[in-house]
Order: structure tokens, then sequence, then C-alpha cells
């Protein structure tokens, strides 16, 4: 029974997980970049969730979507202006391009509001339900169905609307895309908007748990576990990979004295180096595989 | 402009290209030999500093500017250093065998960390060694016994050559003579088949394996190389701290060391020493923007890495040859005056290559 307890535990903390994970997908399968600033933006997402409900006191609804909405439109802007430029040019000067805007975003969190840890109330904060025994809280909840429900938006979104079909139709080869007349570029910018939304979710989502501050950030590092576990190509794998993470997470920390001390913080990179070692294909890459020497 | 005449083969591997730059770099050294004359004990301490970042900054620059290999994890090898050299003078070990055994020492954790990784490219490499960053910071706090944890690790300022590493003029000494040994073992390294090979994977790993290059073993060795120049950085580090504590190898070193060889420039030793005084006096940078900024913004810890993102960004998008490239400009105007064209430098269009199969 206390096995079952903590594999929901986990699930609830891998669907963020995974949720992070998605965006950086999304951005990969799309331009083949990395986006080390997902974190920053899910930190940026919960932020301006606080600063809507919290102070301003809008409904808990309203501000999550105008949230979800703020951050997209500034997704799309941070393609269309910075990140657009360097497209073509080495790996190396992406990941750092994102890193900088890590910082930048991280800076300008806490010079706007501050340093300190922020909380605003939202229907789930406080309440539990039981089921045989086992004790599921609201919010973990709230994570679980919230995923559940823009994961089918998204797959609904991919595989019936022109604009989805033009995004697989763009990360799929870019110059036969421009050739159908899709537009590229808008189509890249677009892609960012929603993974910035997507981190915006997360972020939303995961703070009654962790309380808004700027160290939430650090939850982009262990969606990187979770990305290259699923694969980093595949949208499900993000994902699943997501879910596991969660679980060796709260499996590690409780059994901890079975295993090496503090095994609970670094278990998601260890998974991720195990994995990069022994299979770095990932669970559900369908054709990216990764270049072996 | 200079046209240098070839005669000899040796000429093109020669470390001084002609007298010009004989002249200007025995002079640099005579100048920095003097600087105890002029400079007081603060200053020589910022300049000590520096040349720790240099050498720290070349062996990323091996890795990440001539094999290609991003790392983001390489707080990790300065902290080995630290802590190897640290526990070797605790236990009695005198200064000049501890400094070789640390060399060692970091150079075989290169190796065993490249090993694994090195079937790895572009972004996973940067996610593994991102990873393996925190899980060494890791270690260094639990590892108790070796590194003292969170309660930390003071450093023994032993006696060195009848002088004290107390004394900063010394100690300044010390740096300077590392850091040009260090300096000339790299420049040494580039010019030799290995460096070559470093720099061919670099620019294409297809055409590098082609001529019979071996990637598994040139890039694990690359890593070992960079571990052990980072390492050496570590060792004068823990003298430089004093005191060792976990955070100090945390994340942020990484990324400040790799901000030092992207200002610097990619791909150039030049550029390391450029970085390194950059990133040395990107504190005192601070604390003046500070001054002039209104208060309510100046005084907020957030600008610290709100500057450290936007120079990182700001040099990517339009100075992806850092300060080294844009001195290379400036030197070129002056040569080729008044036929200088911008077009020389300029980016060429690219389209994305893809890593996909």
């Amino acid at each position: 029974m206390q096995l079952i307890q903590l594999v929901i535990d986990g699930i609830a903390s891998g669907c963020i997980y995974g949720l992070v994970a998605l965006g950086f997908v999304l951005i990969y399968k799309a331009t083949e970049t990395i986006n080390f600033a997902q974190g920053d933006i899910l930190m940026l997402g919960a932020f301006v969730a606080y600063s809507l409900i919290g102070i301003l006191g809008m409904d808990y609804l309203t501000g999550f979507a105008l949230t979800v909405l703020i951050i997209a439109v500034f997704g799309f802007f941070v393609d269309a202006v910075v990140v657009r430029q360097i497209i073509g040019q080495p790996a190396f000067a992406t990941v750092m391009l994102t890193i900088g805007l890590g910082f930048i975003f991280r800076g300008f969190a806490s010079i706007y509001w501050g340093t300190d840890i922020f909380s605003f109330s939202t229907p789930f904060s406080g309440k539990i339900t039981e089921f045989n025994g086992l004790i599921i809280s609201y919010v973990n909840l709230s994570i679980i169905v919230g995923t559940a429900i823009l994961m089918s938006a998204l797959y609904f979104f991919f595989t019936f609307s022109k604009i989805g079909v033009a995004m697989r139709a763009s990360s799929e080869n870019q110059l036969a895309a421009y050739y159908m007349g899709i537009p590229v570029k808008f189509i890249f910018s677009l892609i960012w908007s929603i993974s910035a939304g997507v981190a915006a979710v997360a972020g939303i989502l995961l703070a009654p748990i962790t309380l808004v501050d700027t160290s939430i950030s650090l939850i982009g590092l262990k969606a990187f576990a979770a990305a290259v576990l699923g694969g980093f190509g595949s949208i499900p794998g993000a994902i699943v990979g997501g879910i596991i993470i969660g679980i060796v997470e709260q499996l590690c920390g409780t059994y901890e004295n079975y295993l090496f001390e503090g095994v609970r913080e670094i278990s998601a990179y260890l998974v991720l180096i195990l994995t990069l070692i022994i299979y770095p294909r990932g669970l559900f890459s369908d054709k990216a595989e990764v270049k072996k020497v | 402009m200079r046209f240098i005449f070839k005669t000899k083969y040796s000429q093109d591997i020669n470390i001084a290209k002609h007298n010009g730059d004989r002249f200007w770099y025995s002079l640099l050294i005579l100048v920095m030999v003097a600087l105890p004359l002029v400079l007081d004990d603060f200053y020589l301490g910022e300049i000590s500093y520096i040349c720790i970042l240099s050498i720290a900054g070349i062996g990323l620059m091996i890795l990440s500017g001539y094999t290609g290999l991003a790392s983001l994890g390489h707080a990790a090898f300065l902290g080995v250093g630290a802590y190897t050299h640290a526990f070797l003078l605790t236990n009695g070990i005198p200064f000049y065998a501890s400094i070789p055994i640390v060399i060692i020492v970091s150079f075989l954790v290169g190796a065993v960390i490249g090993i694994p990784i090195l079937r790895l490219t572009g972004m996973y490499l940067a996610i593994a060694t991102l990873a393996l960053g925190f899980i060494a910071e890791h270690v260094f706090i639990k590892w108790e016994h070796f590194t003292g944890g969170n309660r930390g690790l003071p450093v023994p300022q032993p006696e060195f050559l009848g002088m004290s590493f107390y004394d900063s003029v010394f100690f300044y000494y010390v740096c300077l003579v590392f850091l040009i040994a260090a300096m000339f073992a790299a420049i040494n390294i580039l010019r030799s088949p290995t460096g070559r090979a470093f720099v061919a994977i670099r620019d294409s790993e297809i055409a590098a394996q082609s001529l019979g290059v071996n990637l598994g073993l040139y890039k694990a060795l690359s890593f070992a190389i960079s571990g052990a120049f980072t390492g050496l950085a570590g060792a004068l580090l823990a003298h430089y701290i004093g005191y060792l504590a976990p955070d100090i190898f945390n994340i942020f070193l990484s990324l400040t060391l790799l901000l030092l060889i992207v200002v610097g420039g990619m791909g150039s030793l030049h550029g390391t020493v450029f970085g390194a005084i950059f990133v040395g006096f990107l504190p005192q940078l601070i604390a003046i923007c500070r001054d002039y900024l209104p208060s309510s913004i100046g005084s907020q810890p957030g600008l610290e890495p709100m500057l450290f993102g936007l120079i990182l960004v700001f040099f990517i998008l339009y100075e992806p040859l850092g300060i080294y490239g844009r001195w290379m400009k400036i030197k070129l105007f002056f040569e080729l005056f008044p036929t200088y064209k911008r077009q020389t430098f300029k980016k060429q269009k690219v389209f994305t290559k893809s890593d996909r199969v």
C-alpha cells in the first residue's frame, strides 16, 4: 500500500517533469535546438500567475488562462527576436544563448518580484481525498488531470488542425515545408510559444507544492532526464520519461537507507547519465537516433 | 601589412611567427615579472586570480574551443583538483609533489568521465556534463572523509622554496609561472598531431574519421587533457580561497568558465587570457553598474545573473569570436588600411544542419 501511495505521489511530480520535458521535445523536434531556459520560463509562469491571482486577485481559472497566454506570447517573441538569429550555427552557440536567456529571466524575476517565497491560493490547496486507504491530495490530482487534458489537447491539435500538421511537416523537413508554402519561421516561433505555454501550465500547477521563488527554475534541469529517457524526439516519451523520473525520485527518497545517503537529489541525474551511457536512444525514440561515433 | 616569406616547412609550426611576436611577448613577460614593483597586494591578488582563471580557461578552451565538445560541468574538475591538493597537503605531502599528483588525478578523472560519454555529441554531451557537474557537487558534499562535507576543508599553506603562500608577491609569481607553463604546454599540444586531430574533430567529425583520426580516443584524450589543466587551476584556486566548501564548485562556476571562453573568443588561447581578465573584473564592473543604476534596481541581488546573461547573449549574437575576434578585426583594419572590408569577417548564411540520420 505504501508503495502505491509513493507511486501516485511520484506520478504527480513526474507529470511536471514530463510537461517541462515536453517543452524541450517540441522545440527540439522542430528546430533541433534545446532550450536550456525552459525551467526559467516555467518560473516566469509561476510568478506571472502569482501576480495575477495573488496580487490582482483574479479568479483562479481566469488567471490561469491569462498567464498561459502571456507566457505563450512571450515565448513567441523570444524566438522571433533572439533565438532565430543563430539558426544554423553550431549547437554550442544555441546552448550558450539559451543559458544566457535563462539567466536574464531569472535575474529579471528576482529584480521585479524579489527573492522572497510567495504563494497564492488555489481551489485545490489543502484538500485531500481518500480512496481505498490511499490519500490523494487535490493538488496532485490537479496536476495529473491537467497533464492529461493538455496532452489530449496537444494530440488533437497536432493530428487534426491545419497549423498542427504544418508544424509536423516543418519539423520533418524544413525545406520541403517551405516549398509547400508553409511559413516555416512563423511556425517555429509558434512552436516556441506552445512550448512556453506548456511550461507556464507546469509552473502554475506546481506552484501550490513548491511555492513560488526563483529556485524552481532548477526543475528544468531534472526535466532533461525525463526528455532523454523518453527519447528526446517523442511527445509521449517525454511524459512517460517524466513519470518514471518522478517515481524513481520518490522511491529513492523513501528507501534512502538501503541505497546511499542523499541519493534522492541526484537520482534524476543518475538516471540521465545511465540512459545516455546504456541506451542513448531513449525509450520512445522514433527515427531521431543519437549519432554514434 | 607584414608578409612572412617562408623558406622552411618548420616555419609553419614555429611558436613565434616573426620577430614582432618575439619582441612583444618577451616584453609582456617582462612587464608581468616587474608588476609587483608597481602594484600593491590587492591588485596582485586579483591578477593571481586572473592567472588561475586563465589556466582553467585553457583547459575548457582545449575541450570546447578546439575539440568542439561542450562541457557545462567543468567546475567539477576545479573541485577535483582543489580537494585532491588540499587532501594531499593535509597529509603532509609537499607542494612540489602534490601538484604533479593533482595533474595526474585530474587527467585520469577526465579520462574516466570522457570514455563513457564520448559517444554523445552536441546537446546530449552538454546535458550529460551538466548532470555530471551536479553529481560531482553532491559527491563533494557527501564524501565527508575526503572533503569535509558542508563543514568545509581548510587548505594548508605550506612553505615552498622557503617562502609562504600567504605572501601575495610569492603567490603571484607561482601563479604566473604556472600560467606561462600551461600556456606553453597548450601551444605545444595544439601544434602537435594530437592538437591538429582535435581541431579536425571540431570542424568535421566525418572528415576527421576519414583521415584516420580515432574519434573515441581523441575525444577521451581531449577530456583528460582539459581535466588536467583545470585540475591544476583548481589546486592553485585552493590556495587562493584558503577554505574549500562544496558550494564553490557549483553550476554557476561552470557557467562562468564558459562565459570566460565565449567572451574571450572561442578557439584561441589569447581568448582565455582576455576572457579571464574580463571575468576577473566582472564583479567590479557590476559594482560600477550598481552605482549608475537607480538604487531600486542597483541594490538587487538579481542584477548579477541578469548582467551575466546579457553579456553572454550579446557576445553570442554580435561577436561570436569574442574579444580576441574583435582585436583581430581592429588589427586587420589598420594593417589593410584603407582597403579593409567588413565582409572579411561576415558570417556566412547557413541552413540548419541536421543531426538526424
